[in-house]
């Protein structure tokens, strides 16, 4: 699957200045059979073991029902794709295990269990554990003989993650930390038999991280939390008292503890992010066949502009949202194959390739969980009072979609880093934005290039609003850097609009990539209904970006400033005028005839 | 023990059903394939045969290439070999001779296959394959032991059940619950790739069946309400418009 030969190397955050090619991005469509069988084998495991069982799930009246669900989709090979072969797992490449994330990602509290398990519960031994630790706990891991949960988050330490207060005492001997603390919003807690602890070493600075057995001792915790939405994923608080691990179980260095939570956040941000699809797409197909089956004035409320509106709508994202999501897994995995065929040992690279494209996994957390919470709301309204009723479908579907937004870094928090981090490779000298960004500043007193350009190809006239959209994101950027310096990460505000340009730069251009790579290697009249789609999302794009730039300019910038750069950004955020409304239509009465999400 | 378990490709249950060509040929565009329901079943239970018994299963399926994907599907859930009759199955005699002419070159003691596959749902092949061998066929088979050389069968007959005790080999038409569907494992999907798929020739046979057309049934028209009392109305109505009394 590996196509590192025939490009050339993308880095993450490049994108903002780099006209990415169609040939040179990954699309779902090009999945290979094994894949698809992989795909199919994940949703047969959902429609057979746990759409059956939601409200069973849900009333937590069966403590062992959850466990033996992950037992079954241990036994099915589900929870050992990200481990290696030797500690007996699949060793998957990552836009497979991608994939499983997103259907799975249909699956309700048993899709948050699951994942907490694969995810941030075994991931930190498969990147950071030595040999002894990876033989011991991996195998072990990947069949589901064992669960695992992921404790960091305290009453007083959630997304300032640093500021924990649980302590590790060396014991006298030696030969032990003594662990005290506690731990909230624990998810797998009730039944996990390892937990990922962080805990400071005595009065260290920052956290290190420790693989606790349940057996080890002096782990007590509360009842279930009642929440929201998941309620079938068991979250529990859990107390640490004196709890009595060996020295061997510290996880990689002494102080490494937070490195190792931000750079497993980074996976389980790209993965929220393609699971939320999983979500939606599900929403899609129970909204639109009940939308077919619902009659009023005689006729199906599928026929109606206002559900086609909706539907396209809800379809339009998700599939700007599933292209971006599978570009960036193929480009981790590119980064990854590059690293490990110069000689880079495999874990180290994974986290490295993970860590070069921390900008996209943050946009695509941020993308995928509020892509899934408008999906889940038009559900509902597409439902009327059935959505409503606790008895239908968008019930649960609504409030399990919430939790999204929150964890795996708040979507304000990784709002906030996406422009952190692309402001520090920025000055690191990584991503060249001051050339670009001058060249915008210097075009905005230039008289403006009417573009009567004669070229010929796909998508020519919406690259270059693309092109356009991210010389407003520079402008915007470049301007509030200048004005804030250091001070920006104060400009809370101005970063949610920066990061909301970038988002949407991301998203539409992966969009327009994977339609012209469809039309490329399927002909126009195949993609149709995806170039529509195309055209839909870009001008969703150009809006959003649009005015979160203008709030952002009004924000800091005032007289001739202001007004040169609103008129730059008029300029940058021109698009022809296009009758979406028949747009919407077309890509509805195809969804609406398929009677599911369809591509 | 070598069971034979054939594998027809078909539709998803959930396919649009459209014809084209002056309704003389299904329209495929945008059908997702699967393993047939009811070959499913006697699959799973070969592979489960294949478990306690130590025997080997080996899938066939009578189509062209684009057949393949449904046959690894078969590997991965545990079949041993996979054999794919390069041709188009035409009608059930065709796809029954060349599936006989493969089990009499391979000489298997069972061969498993649904009661009927769910796309032109003749439910004869079984039958025929028997008749082709000189074998015993059964059909629905529910529940399958095998005991020596023996198997001991229950089908399901009109208000209740039959237990047969059938000689090896035989040939049986299965449906559930004779054995659960299998989900393929991981595993089972990362080693079907490196099973053994042969693509063998057809034998030239003559099915004498030429499919001439399809038809849809019509499509539901609209409700007509009659008052309770108007039973003439009613009565005219289903004389002449519903061309029912």
């Amino acid at each position: 699957m590996s196509k590192v030969e025939n490009k050339r190397a993308i880095k993450g955050g490049e994108f903002l200045i780099r006209e990415t090619q169609a040939h040179e991005i990954f699309i779902p469509e090009e999945f290979n059979d094994e894949q698809k069988m992989i795909r199919q084998q994940c949703k047969d495991f959902l429609e057979k073991e746990v759409f059956n069982k939601l409200d069973e799930i849900d009333s937590m009246k069966d403590p062992k029902l959850m466990p033996s669900l992950l037992d079954k989709a241990g036994e099915l090979g589900l929870l050992g794709t990200s481990v290696p072969t030797e500690y007996g797992g699949f060793g998957m490449d990552f836009n497979t295990t991608m994939l499983v994330a997103e259907v799975i990602g249909g699956g309700h509290s048993l899709a948050v269990a699951l994942s907490a398990h694969t995810g941030i519960g075994t991931l930190p031994i498969v990147y950071y554990g030595n040999e002894a630790q990876k033989k011991k706990y991996l195998p072990k891991l990947a069949t589901g003989e064992w669960k695992a949960a992921y404790c960091l988050t305290e009453p007083d330490s959630g997304s300032d993650a640093n500021s924990g207060k649980t302590k590790a005492t060396p014991s006298s001997d030696g030969k032990h930390y003594l662990i005290s603390g506690q731990k909230m919003w624990i998810t797998n807690g009730g039944f996990a038999d390892v937990f990922i602890v962080f805990a400071k070493i005595e009065n260290d600075k920052n956290l290190s991280a420790f693989i606790v057995e349940k057996t080890f001792g002096g782990i007590t915790m509360n009842e279930e939390e009642h929440k929201m939405g998941i309620k079938g994923s068991s979250t529990r608080q859990i107390f640490f008292n004196d709890c009595k691990v060996p020295v061997e179980n510290l996880l990689s260095d002494r102080e490494n503890g937070f490195k190792i939570a931000v750079n497993i956040l980074n996976v389980g941000r790209i993965k929220l992010g393609v699971a939320a699809i999983g979500g939606c797409k599900r929403t899609i197909s129970l909204a639109t066949n009940y939308a077919k089956e619902r009659k009023q004035f005689g006729t199906s409320i599928s026929n109606f502009g206002a559900i086609k509106h909706k539907i396209a709508e809800m379809v339009s994202k998700v599939f700007a949202c599933e292209s971006a999501c599978y570009r960036a897994g193929q480009n981790i995995d590119d980064a990854y194959n590059g690293l490990v065929a110069n000689g880079t040992d495999p874990a180290k690279a994974k986290l490295k390739s993970l860590e070069d494209f921390a900008i996209e996994c943050a946009i695509l957390k941020v993308h995928g969980s509020e892509v899934l919470d408008f999906v889940v709301d038009e559900g509902v309204q597409i439902y009327g009072g059935m959505g409503y009723s606790a008895e239908g479908p968008m019930d649960r579907a609504y409030r399990d979609a919430r939790i999204n937004r929150i964890f795996e870094g708040t979507n304000e928090i990784n709002r906030m880093l996406t422009i952190d981090m692309l402001v520090k490779r920025a000055m690191k000298g990584t991503i060249d934005l001051m050339t670009p960004a001058m060249a915008v500043q210097k075009e905005l007193l230039e008289i403006p290039d009417f573009g009567s350009t004669e070229e010929e190809g796909i998508f020519i006239r919406e690259k270059k609003v693309l092109a356009n959209l991210k010389k407003a994101g520079l402008m915007v950027a470049g301007a509030a850097v200048q004005k804030f310096m250091m001070k920006l990460s104060d400009e809370q505000e101005v970063l949610m609009n920066l990061a909301d340009i970038l988002i949407e730069c991301y998203v539409a251009e992966s969009t327009l990539l994977r339609v012209e790579k469809l039309i490329q290697t399927q002909g126009e009249q195949a993609a149709s209904i995806q170039k529509e789609i195309a055209l839909i999302y870009l001008h969703y794009a150009v809006e959003k970006a649009s005015s979160a730039a203008k709030h952002s300019i009004a924000a800091f910038a005032e007289g001739d400033e202001l007004r040169l750069m609103l008129l730059g950004l008029k300029r940058f955020t021109k698009i022809d005028s296009y009758n979406l409304k028949e747009a919407r239509r077309k890509v509805a009465n195809y969804v609406i005839e398929k009677g599911e999400y369809p591509f | 023990m070598k069971i034979l378990v054939c594998i027809s490709h078909v539709p998803d249950t959930t396919s649009r059903i459209n014809f084209i060509d002056n309704n003389t040929k299904f329209d495929t565009a945008g059908v997702q394939y699967i393993i047939g329901p009811y070959d499913d079943y006697a699959l799973a239970r070969a592979i489960e045969l294949k478990e306690s018994t130590g025997s080997t299963v080996h899938v066939l399926n009578v189509g062209l290439a684009d057949t393949e994907p449904t046959l690894r599907k078969a590997l991965a859930i545990g079949a041993d070999e996979a054999i794919r009759i390069n041709a188009e199955p035409t009608d059930s005699f065709f796809v029954a001779s060349q599936i006989a002419s493969q089990a009499k070159a391979n000489g298997y003691d069972l061969i498993l296959m649904g009661r009927e596959s769910i796309d032109y749902n003749s439910g004869v092949v079984h039958s025929i394959v028997g008749e082709l061998l000189s074998l015993p066929s059964v059909s629905p088979v529910m529940k399958l032991d095998i005991e020596g050389n023996k198997a001991k069968v229950a089908r399901e007959i009109e208000g209740g059940k039959e237990y047969l005790e059938v000689n090896l080999p035989f040939v049986a038409g299965c449906q559930e619950p004779i054995a659960e569907w299998k989900i393929p494992n991981m595993r089972g999907i990362m080693s079907a790739r490196t099973k053994p798929l042969k693509v063998v020739e057809p034998t030239t046979i003559d099915g004498g069946v030429k499919l001439t057309k399809f038809e849809l049934p019509p499509p539901k028209g609209a409700v007509k309400m009659v008052s309770a009392d108007k039973v003439e109305e009613l009565v005219t109505l289903l004389k002449n418009e519903a061309k029912v009394l």
